[in-house]
């Protein structure tokens, strides 16, 4: 049933909902919503380590870790769009994404698996309903009975919301 | 001292081919109708930069022809002179002789000094305003230029031969010369007794040319002999610079009288006009031909005169091969490898360090007797990471002494030039620098001590009369200052003019007024083609070398601070960001986290007594120490950490100092004193107000840098703050 129509995916270059021909998403959860995100976007998945916290940042910035030598900043989703309890053990899952040239850590509530979702399968996002603001999606993915809220990682991580990247100077 | 100067001779050639290869880049893509100012101001800088390390180590050759080059550059970059298709080929021309010359001094390959002196002679005329003149007879002019570029073309990688033909007829010799001549450059002589002696720079082999004469004459009448002129040219020109370090000289005097020679040859076709070029390469020939021949060796002579011999031919391979045998060895004594390959090693050895600390761990609950083996090799993995790390750390890390130990030279030689008595110090050359910013800060460098000796450090009568000690006195030194790396260069001679640089930016139409601070006139001296020297001398004064500066030490994310007191001296300070250094650190701790402070701003820590910490009201408490009160920063409240102890009495102040300021910094506890590497924070989040870094722990965890200097700057913006709103 599933038609992977395949055609010359955009090698780089601003993504719309429309150029996307199925394309792999990682799918994860946050509280009880499903999201996905591009999968060319994750680095790694890992388990949550301490971190070192940074004085007088936003609270959903929990601080950074030492990956490999590279230091990292860990978000956590949970706490910045207030979805599900923010508990950390063993379970608690962070992606490593790889977005604007920056490796940027975040906490999930677990990660479940990747699909390959056909353009088709993907309606634009109705303007509410989420806790992400709808300029950061890329639309509804639906897989039988489930639906995955994409995310344009690339734009969310990057937005002054996030406060990740200095804001450049005029 | 001429066997430590090799390895500073390798990072000049490096240097040098790299500017050149770069040089050329930006003139292929130059717009000659409409050049780019930034584009001929990189030229002009890259010539500039050649010129300065080629006087450093005394290659007057390639001083000569960049000197001539940069002085047409200048022009044209001032816009005196409006940029042609000449201007453009003749510096490529320029460029090919200075590789060739280069390679001459590094690989020992002939140098071909004909071209030399044919591009000097073509950068002259241009630079006296030729063209113009050249307009009319412009389709004349072409013809030399091309010729020029043949010479060139020959000349690099060339081998010159002497062929010296039996008696034929005159009009065999010229079909020959008519066929040698496709091998290369020729030219023709003629011996007394009427035998004609062809020339050839060629890149073809002895054997080539036997081949083609074969043709008309019997090859066992032919006399052929590899000129070692140029090879042995070369290599005087190194034993003169030698020499001349040790104090000879008279090398010297031979090699600046060939060039003189050249020179004069030289002027003299750059005064002629269009039409008489090719003329003139001729007598040109002649008169370079004449100053060579005391290089030639006196052996070669009677050789000469006596034809077919065979092993004057046989000789040529072995010496060939010898040379090539020396280009290989200077080649591979070392790589020039990217920093980021070098990165990538040091973090992953950084990984296996703390690996092998964590598998170090674990086994120590073992017991010994029983895991013994596994034991002693998890001890022999200790050592050999030790080892591999220390020695990955040592490829980035060089004591500031392989910089400064080529100043001596240069100081005292031009010293020597300007007629000034200098006493060259420096200090704390085994500050270790990393790599990269140690290879990038030597330009930056040599252009401000040559700043300082030629426009800073006054005359010996100059400064007898305003009461100073006659030698001047410039000193370089680095140090780790608080989180930073300085390097000063410091004079004692007559200070920065502020009237004078007021002027100058006026009149090159700079916004300033006559109340601008000191500190922003300074800066002023950074400007693009901004000099205050009456006379452009060869040292300095083109106004391009403190625009260098500051864009090499800010591209490499430092700043350049000047101070100077008129008639007591200059000092210029250098301060570039610790992000690639190793840092020393104390590191501290609050409630459950760790810091590290860097060391330099540590003055000393102590556990304050209960009656030395006072209240102020509505600006914080302040403590005493010695009989000064300092401010009290309490960290826990500055970084909103849950503390052991709120009160200073129970934990422990360290007294940091940063721009003259103390204060007191209010912490738990003190854990200890390391090494650590500074990783940006930057890199892949942003600023944090207070750290200046991260590093990364033994146990793998990652403990963030104060920053000092901000922090005591903020806990004053702070306490300001409070006593406005309170």
């Amino acid at each position: 049933m599933t038609q992977t129509v395949q055609s010359i995916a955009p090698v780089n270059g601003e993504k719309t909902d429309r150029d996307i021909t199925g394309q792999e998403y990682l799918a994860f959860t946050l509280g009880k919503e499903e999201y996905g995100i591009d999968i060319l976007k994750v680095q790694e998945i890992r388990g949550y380590e301490t971190v070192t916290r940074i004085a007088n940042a936003p609270d959903f910035i929990k601080g950074v870790v030492n990956l490999r030598g590279i230091i990292v900043p860990i978000v956590d989703m949970r706490i910045k769009f207030h979805l599900g309890e923010p508990t950390y053990d063993q379970f608690t899952v962070v992606i490593i994404l790889n977005v604007a040239g920056r490796v940027v850590g975040m906490v999930v509530d677990s990660v479940s698996d990747v699909t390959t979702l056909s353009p088709e399968q993907i309606k634009p996002a109705p303007e509410m309903g989420t806790a992400l603001n709808t300029d950061y999606l890329i639309g509804l993915g639906t897989i039988d009975q489930r639906m995955l809220i994409l995310v344009d990682i690339d734009k969310l991580m990057s937005s002054a919301e996030m406060g990740l990247i200095d804001k450049i100077a005029a | 001292m001429t066997i430590d100067m090799s390895q500073f001779f390798q990072v000049f050639f490096d240097e040098t081919e790299e500017l050149l290869a770069e040089m050329e880049k930006l003139l292929l893509a130059i717009d000659v109708s409409a050049p780019d100012e930034e584009d001929l101001n990189a030229i002009f800088r890259a010539a500039h930069s050649i010129k300065g390390g080629a006087g450093t180590f005394g290659l007057t050759d390639l001083t000569d022809v960049t000197h001539v080059l940069e002085s047409l550059l200048d022009k044209i970059r001032k816009g005196e002179m409006a940029l042609l298709p000449e201007h453009v080929d003749a510096f490529l021309v320029a460029k090919d002789v200075l590789k060739m010359q280069l390679d001459g001094h590094r690989l020992h390959t002939p140098v071909d000094q004909e071209a030399i002196v044919d591009a000097r002679m073509l950068l002259e005329s241009l630079s006296k305003g030729g063209v113009p003149k050249a307009l009319p007879a412009a389709s004349l002019d072409v013809a030399p230029r091309k010729e020029t570029q043949a010479h060139v073309a020959a000349g690099s990688g060339a081998r010159q031969f002497r062929i010296e033909l039996p008696q034929i007829a005159d009009r065999d010799v010229d079909a020959l010369m008519a066929e040698l001549g496709l091998l290369g450059q020729i030219s023709k002589e003629m011996l007394p007794d009427n035998r004609a002696v062809f020339t050839l720079s060629c890149n073809g082999g002895a054997d080539d040319i036997i081949a083609i004469c074969s043709f008309i004459l019997d090859p066992n009448d032919l006399k052929i002999t590899e000129e070692a002129a140029q090879c042995q040219t070369t290599d005087a020109d190194e034993k003169a610079a030698q020499e001349a370090a040790q104090g000879y000289g008279f090398f010297d005097n031979f090699q600046t009288h060939e060039q003189m020679v050249a020179d004069k040859a030289a002027k003299e076709a750059a005064q002629g006009y269009g039409f008489f070029d090719n003329f003139e390469t001729h007598e040109m020939k002649e008169a370079k031909a004449g100053a060579s021949q005391p290089a030639t060796p006196a052996q070669e002579v009677p050789q000469a005169q006596n034809p077919g011999t065979p092993a004057a031919v046989e000789k040529k391979p072995a010496a060939r091969r010898e040379v090539d045998k020396g280009a290989h060895n200077s080649e591979t004594t070392s790589i020039r490898v990217g920093i980021e390959k070098v990165d990538q090693l040091i973090n992953l050895v950084g990984e296996l360090v703390i690996t092998q600390a964590m598998i170090e761990q674990r086994t120590n609950t073992l017991d010994p007797m029983i895991h013994e083996r596994l034991l002693n090799s998890v001890s022999q993995l200790t050592r050999n990471t030790r080892d591999l790390q220390e020695a990955v750390m040592s490829i980035r890390m060089i004591p500031m002494d392989y910089v400064f130990s080529r100043f001596p030279r240069m100081v005292r030689d031009l010293a020597g030039k300007l007629g000034k008595r200098i006493e060259f110090v420096t200090h704390g050359a085994a500050t270790e620098l990393d790599k990269g910013l140690i290879e990038r800060i030597v330009d930056p460098l040599t252009h401000l001590v040559r700043n300082s000796i030629d426009h800073g450090i006054e005359m010996p009568d100059v400064r007898r009369e305003a009461g100073k000690n006659e030698t001047g006195r410039l000193s370089l030194s680095a140090g780790h200052q608080g989180g930073n790396i300085v390097i000063e260069v410091t004079d004692d001679g007559g200070g920065l003019n502020r009237e004078k640089i007021l002027a100058k930016a006026k009149s090159q139409g700079l916004p300033v007024t006559d109340s601008m601070p000191d500190a922003d006139v300074w800066q002023l001296i950074f400007a693009p083609g901004f000099s205050t020297a009456e006379v452009v001398t060869d040292v300095s004064g083109r106004g391009v070398g403190m625009d260098v500066v500051k864009r090499n030490i800010t591209a490499m994310g430092g700043a350049v601070d000047i101070r100077s007191a008129k008639g007591f001296g200059t000092t210029i300070s250098i301060s570039l960001p610790l992000t690639l250094a190793i840092l020393d650190g104390m590191s501290i701790k609050v409630g459950s986290e760790i810091y590290i402070l860097p060391l330099g701003y540590v003055v000393e820590s102590l556990q304050p007594d209960p009656a030395d910490v006072k209240e102020i009201a509505g600006q914080g408490r302040v403590v005493k120490v010695r009989g000064e009160y300092l401010p009290l920063i309490p960290l826990y409240k500055m970084f909103d950490i849950e503390p052991r102890f709120t009160d200073p009495s129970q934990g422990i102040v360290v007294i940091l100092e940063s721009e003259g300021k103390k204060a007191a910094l209010f912490i738990d506890d003190l854990v200890g004193q390391q090494q650590v590497v500074v990783k940006n924070l930057e890199s892949n989040y942003r600023k944090v107000a207070g750290i200046s870094g991260a590093t990364i722990l033994g146990d793998g965890g990652v403990s963030l840098i104060i920053d000092v200097a901000a922090l005591l700057r903020s806990s004053r913006q702070l306490a300001a703050d409070e006593s406005i709103f309170s």
